[in-house]
Protein backbone atom coordinates (compact mmCIF):
# COMPACT_ATOMS: atom_id res chain seq x y z
CA UNK A 1 0.00 0.00 0.00
CA UNK A 2 1.42 3.58 -0.78
CA UNK A 3 1.74 5.85 1.57
CA UNK A 4 -0.32 8.79 1.85
CA UNK A 5 -0.37 12.59 4.07
CA UNK A 6 -3.45 14.55 4.33
CA UNK A 7 -2.98 17.94 4.63
CA UNK A 8 -5.87 20.98 5.30
CA UNK A 9 -6.88 22.66 2.07
CA UNK A 10 -5.74 26.54 2.17
CA UNK A 11 -8.38 29.39 2.56
CA UNK A 12 -10.22 27.72 5.62
CA UNK A 13 -11.18 28.95 9.14
CA UNK A 14 -11.25 26.57 11.65
CA UNK A 15 -11.30 25.91 15.42
CA UNK A 16 -12.07 23.09 17.81
CA UNK A 17 -14.63 24.48 19.71
CA UNK A 18 -17.16 22.20 22.69
CA UNK A 19 -15.49 18.98 21.51
CA UNK A 20 -15.99 19.22 17.56
CA UNK A 21 -14.75 21.59 14.99
CA UNK A 22 -16.14 23.77 13.02
CA UNK A 23 -14.76 24.90 9.73
CA UNK A 24 -15.76 27.63 7.18
CA UNK A 25 -14.84 27.59 4.02
CA UNK A 26 -13.68 31.07 3.34
CA UNK A 27 -14.43 31.87 -0.05
CA UNK A 28 -18.37 31.05 0.05
CA UNK A 29 -19.04 31.10 4.32
CA UNK A 30 -20.02 27.14 3.85
CA UNK A 31 -19.88 25.60 7.04
CA UNK A 32 -18.95 21.69 7.70
CA UNK A 33 -18.27 20.52 11.49
CA UNK A 34 -16.58 17.55 12.80
CA UNK A 35 -17.10 15.22 15.42
CA UNK A 36 -14.26 13.80 17.93
CA UNK A 37 -12.37 11.16 16.48
CA UNK A 38 -12.79 13.54 13.05
CA UNK A 39 -11.39 16.17 14.90
CA UNK A 40 -8.60 13.72 15.97
CA UNK A 41 -7.47 13.47 12.20
CA UNK A 42 -8.32 16.96 10.99
CA UNK A 43 -5.92 18.18 13.88
CA UNK A 44 -2.95 15.67 12.40
CA UNK A 45 -3.58 16.46 8.68
CA UNK A 46 -0.45 18.44 8.72
CA UNK A 47 0.61 17.10 5.21
CA UNK A 48 3.79 15.55 6.93
CA UNK A 49 2.06 13.22 9.06
CA UNK A 50 1.40 10.11 7.01
CA UNK A 51 -1.77 8.90 7.17
CA UNK A 52 -1.24 5.55 8.59
CA UNK A 53 0.59 7.07 11.51
CA UNK A 54 -2.34 9.00 12.18
CA UNK A 55 -4.59 5.64 12.27
CA UNK A 56 -2.37 4.43 13.94
CA UNK A 57 -2.62 7.29 16.62
CA UNK A 58 -6.62 6.44 16.65
CA UNK A 59 -6.08 2.91 17.24
CA UNK A 60 -4.58 3.83 20.45
CA UNK A 61 -6.59 6.45 21.73
CA UNK A 62 -10.13 4.93 20.78
CA UNK A 63 -9.00 1.16 21.23
CA UNK A 64 -10.44 0.55 17.79
CA UNK A 65 -9.13 -2.38 15.75
CA UNK A 66 -6.61 -1.49 12.90
CA UNK A 67 -8.86 -2.53 9.81
CA UNK A 68 -11.85 -0.40 11.41
CA UNK A 69 -10.05 2.77 11.94
CA UNK A 70 -7.88 2.57 8.59
CA UNK A 71 -11.33 2.19 6.38
CA UNK A 72 -13.22 4.48 8.58
CA UNK A 73 -10.22 6.96 7.98
CA UNK A 74 -9.55 6.49 4.50
CA UNK A 75 -13.77 7.18 4.02
CA UNK A 76 -13.56 10.38 6.09
CA UNK A 77 -10.10 11.74 4.60
CA UNK A 78 -11.96 10.88 1.08
CA UNK A 79 -14.86 12.46 1.80
CA UNK A 80 -13.47 15.88 2.90
CA UNK A 81 -11.14 15.93 0.10
CA UNK A 82 -14.34 15.52 -2.22
CA UNK A 83 -15.47 18.46 -0.47
CA UNK A 84 -11.98 20.45 -0.96
CA UNK A 85 -11.21 20.51 2.86
CA UNK A 86 -8.46 18.36 2.69
CA UNK A 87 -5.47 17.74 0.27
CA UNK A 88 -4.83 14.25 -0.21
CA UNK A 89 -0.77 13.94 -1.48
CA UNK A 90 1.67 10.62 -1.98
CA UNK A 91 4.72 12.44 -0.30
CA UNK A 92 5.25 14.92 2.98
CA UNK A 93 4.49 18.29 2.46
CA UNK A 94 7.59 20.83 2.94
CA UNK A 95 7.22 23.59 5.36
CA UNK A 96 6.22 26.20 2.39
CA UNK A 97 2.60 23.58 1.59
CA UNK A 98 1.47 24.10 4.84
CA UNK A 99 0.08 27.67 5.20
CA UNK A 100 -3.39 27.14 6.57
CA UNK A 101 -5.64 29.91 8.00
CA UNK A 102 -7.29 29.72 11.37
CA UNK A 103 -5.83 28.73 14.84
CA UNK A 104 -5.53 24.63 15.03
CA UNK B 1 -17.05 88.45 15.82
CA UNK B 2 -19.02 89.65 13.29
CA UNK B 3 -15.81 89.22 10.59
CA UNK B 4 -15.47 85.68 12.41
CA UNK B 5 -19.04 84.54 11.97
CA UNK B 6 -18.82 85.54 8.40
CA UNK B 7 -15.51 83.54 8.30
CA UNK B 8 -17.52 80.76 9.88
CA UNK B 9 -20.16 80.88 7.39
CA UNK B 10 -18.06 81.54 4.35
CA UNK B 11 -16.33 78.06 4.91
CA UNK B 12 -19.57 76.37 5.06
CA UNK B 13 -19.15 75.41 1.19
CA UNK B 14 -22.16 73.90 0.16
CA UNK B 15 -21.28 70.14 0.21
CA UNK B 16 -21.10 70.88 4.59
CA UNK B 17 -24.49 72.10 3.50
CA UNK B 18 -25.37 69.16 1.51
CA UNK B 19 -23.70 66.04 2.91
CA UNK B 20 -25.29 63.99 5.79
CA UNK B 21 -23.27 62.29 8.27
CA UNK B 22 -24.76 58.81 9.29
CA UNK B 23 -23.27 57.81 12.72
CA UNK B 24 -24.42 54.26 13.38
CA UNK B 25 -22.69 52.06 16.27
CA UNK B 26 -20.45 55.12 16.83
CA UNK B 27 -19.22 54.89 13.36
CA UNK B 28 -19.50 57.59 10.93
CA UNK B 29 -20.07 57.53 7.54
CA UNK B 30 -20.41 60.80 5.65
CA UNK B 31 -22.86 60.74 2.30
CA UNK B 32 -22.75 63.39 -0.36
CA UNK B 33 -25.21 63.45 -2.54
CA UNK B 34 -25.12 65.27 -5.46
CA UNK B 35 -28.33 66.57 -6.21
CA UNK B 36 -29.95 68.38 -2.77
CA UNK B 37 -33.23 66.90 -3.89
CA UNK B 38 -31.43 63.76 -2.77
CA UNK B 39 -30.93 65.12 0.72
CA UNK B 40 -34.38 64.88 2.06
CA UNK B 41 -34.78 61.04 1.40
CA UNK B 42 -31.96 60.35 2.59
CA UNK B 43 -32.26 62.42 6.03
CA UNK B 44 -36.27 60.66 5.79
CA UNK B 45 -34.22 57.18 5.52
CA UNK B 46 -31.48 57.56 8.36
CA UNK B 47 -33.75 60.03 10.60
CA UNK B 48 -32.38 59.20 14.26
CA UNK B 49 -29.06 58.51 12.84
CA UNK B 50 -28.48 61.35 11.48
CA UNK B 51 -25.45 63.64 13.45
CA UNK B 52 -24.43 67.23 13.18
CA UNK B 53 -20.70 66.77 15.16
CA UNK B 54 -17.95 66.65 12.86
CA UNK B 55 -16.64 63.00 13.99
CA UNK B 56 -14.10 61.17 12.34
CA UNK B 57 -15.40 59.71 9.31
CA UNK B 58 -14.83 55.99 8.25
CA UNK B 59 -15.54 56.92 5.04
CA UNK B 60 -16.97 60.07 3.01
CA UNK B 61 -19.19 58.59 0.13
CA UNK B 62 -20.00 60.41 -3.26
CA UNK B 63 -24.25 59.64 -3.99
CA UNK B 64 -24.43 59.81 -7.95
CA UNK B 65 -27.86 59.39 -9.32
CA UNK B 66 -27.03 57.66 -12.48
CA UNK B 67 -29.13 55.62 -14.73
CA UNK B 68 -28.98 52.21 -12.69
CA UNK B 69 -31.60 49.81 -13.07
CA UNK B 70 -34.45 50.01 -10.34
CA UNK B 71 -34.21 45.82 -9.96
CA UNK B 72 -33.17 45.22 -6.62
CA UNK B 73 -33.13 41.35 -6.65
CA UNK B 74 -30.31 40.08 -8.14
CA UNK B 75 -27.37 39.23 -5.68
CA UNK B 76 -25.16 41.43 -4.52
CA UNK B 77 -21.80 40.99 -5.42
CA UNK B 78 -18.61 42.55 -3.25
CA UNK B 79 -15.09 42.02 -4.08
CA UNK B 80 -11.77 43.42 -3.49
CA UNK B 81 -9.03 44.42 -5.37
CA UNK B 82 -6.03 45.32 -3.71
CA UNK B 83 -7.62 48.44 -1.10
CA UNK B 84 -10.33 49.02 -3.45
CA UNK B 85 -13.94 47.03 -2.44
CA UNK B 86 -16.18 46.96 -5.16
CA UNK B 87 -20.06 46.56 -4.71
CA UNK B 88 -22.69 45.63 -7.13
CA UNK B 89 -26.08 45.02 -7.44
CA UNK B 90 -28.64 45.98 -10.32
CA UNK B 91 -29.36 48.93 -8.49
CA UNK B 92 -26.29 50.08 -7.98
CA UNK B 93 -22.19 50.35 -8.39
CA UNK B 94 -19.99 51.23 -5.40
CA UNK B 95 -16.53 51.43 -4.71
CA UNK B 96 -14.63 52.50 -1.20
CA UNK B 97 -11.44 52.76 -0.59
CA UNK B 98 -10.45 51.72 3.37
CA UNK B 99 -7.18 53.44 3.24
CA UNK B 100 -8.23 56.88 1.67
CA UNK B 101 -11.71 56.42 3.70
CA UNK B 102 -13.17 57.59 0.13
CA UNK B 103 -15.71 56.01 -2.27
CA UNK B 104 -18.78 56.75 -4.12
CA UNK B 105 -22.02 54.93 -5.13
CA UNK B 106 -23.51 55.02 -8.68
CA UNK B 107 -27.46 54.40 -7.66
CA UNK B 108 -30.95 55.21 -9.09
CA UNK B 109 -33.16 57.80 -7.00
CA UNK B 110 -33.41 55.87 -4.34
CA UNK B 111 -32.78 55.76 -0.43
CA UNK B 112 -32.91 51.67 -0.40
CA UNK B 113 -29.29 51.68 -2.23
CA UNK B 114 -27.59 53.71 0.11
CA UNK B 115 -28.50 51.61 3.06
CA UNK B 116 -27.45 48.72 1.49
CA UNK B 117 -24.23 49.99 0.59
CA UNK B 118 -23.93 51.35 4.22
CA UNK B 119 -24.98 48.20 5.67
CA UNK B 120 -22.14 46.31 3.42
CA UNK B 121 -19.14 49.04 4.33
CA UNK B 122 -19.98 48.31 7.75
CA UNK B 123 -19.91 44.96 8.30
CA UNK B 124 -16.59 45.50 6.46
CA UNK B 125 -15.80 48.16 9.01
CA UNK B 126 -16.42 45.43 12.04
CA UNK B 127 -14.81 42.66 10.68
CA UNK B 128 -11.44 44.71 11.33
CA UNK B 129 -12.19 44.85 14.31
CA UNK B 130 -14.39 41.30 15.41
CA UNK B 131 -17.38 43.04 15.03
CA UNK B 132 -20.27 41.68 12.83
CA UNK B 133 -24.02 42.18 11.47
CA UNK B 134 -25.74 39.60 12.86
CA UNK B 135 -29.63 38.39 11.35
CA UNK B 136 -31.06 39.12 14.78
CA UNK B 137 -33.32 41.84 16.49
CA UNK B 138 -32.42 42.58 19.47
CA UNK B 139 -33.96 45.07 22.36
CA UNK B 140 -32.70 46.94 25.31
CA UNK B 141 -34.11 45.84 28.59
CA UNK B 142 -32.47 47.06 32.48
CA UNK B 143 -29.59 48.26 30.71
CA UNK B 144 -28.57 45.08 29.30
CA UNK B 145 -29.09 43.95 25.43
CA UNK B 146 -30.88 41.00 23.83
CA UNK B 147 -30.16 39.29 20.86
CA UNK B 148 -32.67 37.02 18.98
CA UNK B 149 -30.81 35.59 15.95
CA UNK B 150 -32.60 33.05 13.19
CA UNK B 151 -33.21 33.59 10.04
CA UNK B 152 -36.34 34.53 8.21
CA UNK B 153 -39.47 33.67 9.54
CA UNK B 154 -37.52 32.74 12.24
CA UNK B 155 -39.57 35.55 14.62
CA UNK B 156 -37.34 38.40 14.89
CA UNK B 157 -40.02 40.59 13.87
CA UNK B 158 -42.56 39.01 16.16
CA UNK B 159 -40.85 39.12 19.19
CA UNK B 160 -39.79 42.81 18.62
CA UNK B 161 -43.44 43.44 18.08
CA UNK B 162 -44.22 41.68 21.49
CA UNK B 163 -41.85 43.88 23.30
CA UNK B 164 -43.46 45.39 26.21
CA UNK B 165 -42.50 49.36 27.05
CA UNK B 166 -39.76 49.07 28.68
CA UNK B 167 -37.73 47.43 26.17
CA UNK B 168 -36.11 49.69 23.75
CA UNK B 169 -35.58 48.17 20.27
CA UNK B 170 -32.81 48.55 18.90
CA UNK B 171 -33.79 46.24 15.54
CA UNK B 172 -36.11 43.97 14.21
CA UNK B 173 -34.24 42.78 11.50
CA UNK B 174 -30.04 43.26 11.64
CA UNK B 175 -28.08 43.25 15.04
CA UNK B 176 -25.04 45.32 14.93
CA UNK B 177 -22.63 43.89 17.37
CA UNK B 178 -18.90 45.59 18.60
CA UNK B 179 -16.52 44.23 21.08
CA UNK B 180 -15.76 46.23 23.94
CA UNK B 181 -13.22 45.23 26.41
CA UNK B 182 -14.21 41.89 27.44
CA UNK B 183 -17.99 42.63 26.22
CA UNK B 184 -19.91 43.18 23.39
CA UNK B 185 -22.26 46.00 22.91
CA UNK B 186 -25.48 46.17 20.97
CA UNK B 187 -26.11 49.15 19.18
CA UNK B 188 -29.27 50.65 17.02
CA UNK B 189 -29.57 50.61 13.92
CA UNK B 190 -31.67 52.24 11.07
CA UNK B 191 -31.93 48.46 9.47
CA UNK B 192 -35.44 47.85 9.79
CA UNK B 193 -36.83 44.14 8.78
CA UNK B 194 -40.79 43.61 8.47
CA UNK B 195 -41.80 46.15 11.09
CA UNK B 196 -40.57 49.02 8.74
CA UNK B 197 -39.49 51.00 11.74
CA UNK B 198 -35.82 51.58 12.57
CA UNK B 199 -34.61 51.15 16.13
CA UNK B 200 -33.38 53.48 18.57
CA UNK B 201 -29.99 55.10 18.61
CA UNK B 202 -28.45 53.60 21.84
CA UNK B 203 -26.43 50.76 22.75
CA UNK B 204 -25.82 48.37 25.56
CA UNK B 205 -23.80 45.78 26.83
CA UNK B 206 -24.98 41.80 25.04
CA UNK B 207 -26.65 39.69 28.24
CA UNK B 208 -27.87 37.16 25.91
CA UNK B 209 -28.05 36.14 22.48
CA UNK B 210 -31.01 33.67 21.97
CA UNK B 211 -31.75 31.55 19.13
CA UNK B 212 -35.08 31.92 17.76
CA UNK B 213 -37.38 28.58 17.79
CA UNK B 214 -41.38 29.11 17.36
CA UNK B 215 -43.00 26.35 19.78
CA UNK B 216 -46.40 25.59 21.49
CA UNK B 217 -44.75 26.68 25.10
CA UNK B 218 -42.34 29.63 26.40
CA UNK B 219 -39.27 28.35 27.22
CA UNK B 220 -35.32 28.83 27.36
CA UNK B 221 -33.11 26.02 26.71
CA UNK B 222 -29.66 25.91 27.07
CA UNK B 223 -27.12 25.17 23.97
CA UNK B 224 -23.44 23.52 23.54
CA UNK B 225 -20.64 26.35 22.50
CA UNK B 226 -20.51 24.47 19.08
CA UNK B 227 -24.17 24.98 18.76
CA UNK B 228 -23.95 28.47 19.43
CA UNK B 229 -21.20 29.40 17.28
CA UNK B 230 -22.51 27.30 14.32
CA UNK B 231 -26.00 28.82 14.78
CA UNK B 232 -24.75 32.48 14.83
CA UNK B 233 -21.94 31.81 11.92
CA UNK B 234 -25.31 30.80 9.94
CA UNK B 235 -26.99 34.28 10.91
CA UNK B 236 -24.07 36.58 10.43
CA UNK B 237 -24.05 38.63 7.77
CA UNK B 238 -21.45 38.16 5.22
CA UNK B 239 -21.33 39.77 1.94
CA UNK B 240 -18.23 39.65 0.80
CA UNK B 241 -16.31 36.37 -0.91
CA UNK B 242 -13.06 37.39 0.70
CA UNK B 243 -10.55 34.60 2.89
CA UNK B 244 -8.97 37.24 5.23
CA UNK B 245 -12.35 38.96 5.96
CA UNK B 246 -14.20 36.02 6.25
CA UNK B 247 -11.28 34.73 8.63
CA UNK B 248 -11.47 37.63 10.94
CA UNK B 249 -15.80 37.37 11.03
CA UNK B 250 -14.95 34.06 11.89
CA UNK B 251 -13.01 34.54 15.17
CA UNK B 252 -15.17 37.54 15.86
CA UNK B 253 -18.22 34.85 16.23
CA UNK B 254 -15.79 32.45 17.93
CA UNK B 255 -14.90 34.88 20.66
CA UNK B 256 -18.28 36.46 20.87
CA UNK B 257 -19.67 32.74 22.16
CA UNK B 258 -16.88 32.44 24.10
CA UNK B 259 -17.92 35.55 26.44
CA UNK B 260 -21.63 35.77 25.48
CA UNK B 261 -24.47 33.34 26.95
CA UNK B 262 -26.34 31.95 23.78
CA UNK B 263 -29.79 30.24 24.66
CA UNK B 264 -32.64 28.59 22.59
CA UNK B 265 -35.47 30.79 23.02
CA UNK B 266 -38.59 28.39 22.31
CA UNK B 267 -41.93 30.57 22.24
CA UNK B 268 -45.27 30.85 21.35
CA UNK B 269 -47.01 34.32 19.56
CA UNK B 270 -47.33 35.83 22.87
CA UNK B 271 -46.41 38.75 25.01
CA UNK B 272 -45.50 36.51 27.85
CA UNK B 273 -42.69 35.08 26.48
CA UNK B 274 -41.03 38.93 27.58
CA UNK B 275 -41.55 37.80 31.15
CA UNK B 276 -38.40 35.33 30.44
CA UNK B 277 -36.19 37.95 29.24
CA UNK B 278 -35.04 40.15 31.71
Amino acid sequence: MSEHFVARAPALAYRMIGGETIIMVAGDATLFSLDEVASFIWQRADGRTPLRSIVEAICEEYDVAPAVARHDAEEFVASLAGRGLLVIRSHGAGEEDRKVMGKP
Amino acid sequence: MDSLDTATRGVAPESAVKALTVQIGEISIRLHPESTSFNEPLSDRFFGFLTEHRPVMAADLDVLLAGRDAVSDREISVSRSGPLWRIERGDFLAEWNPLSRRGWVKQSANPHPTDTVLRIVHSLLLAEEGGFLLHASSAVRNGRAFLFAGVSGAGKTTIAHLAPQDAVLLTDEISYIRPNGEEYRAYGTPFAGSLQKPGENIFAPVACAFLLEKGLENRIDDVDVATAARSLLRNVLFFARDTELASRVFEGILDFVSRVPVKRLIFEPDERVWELIR
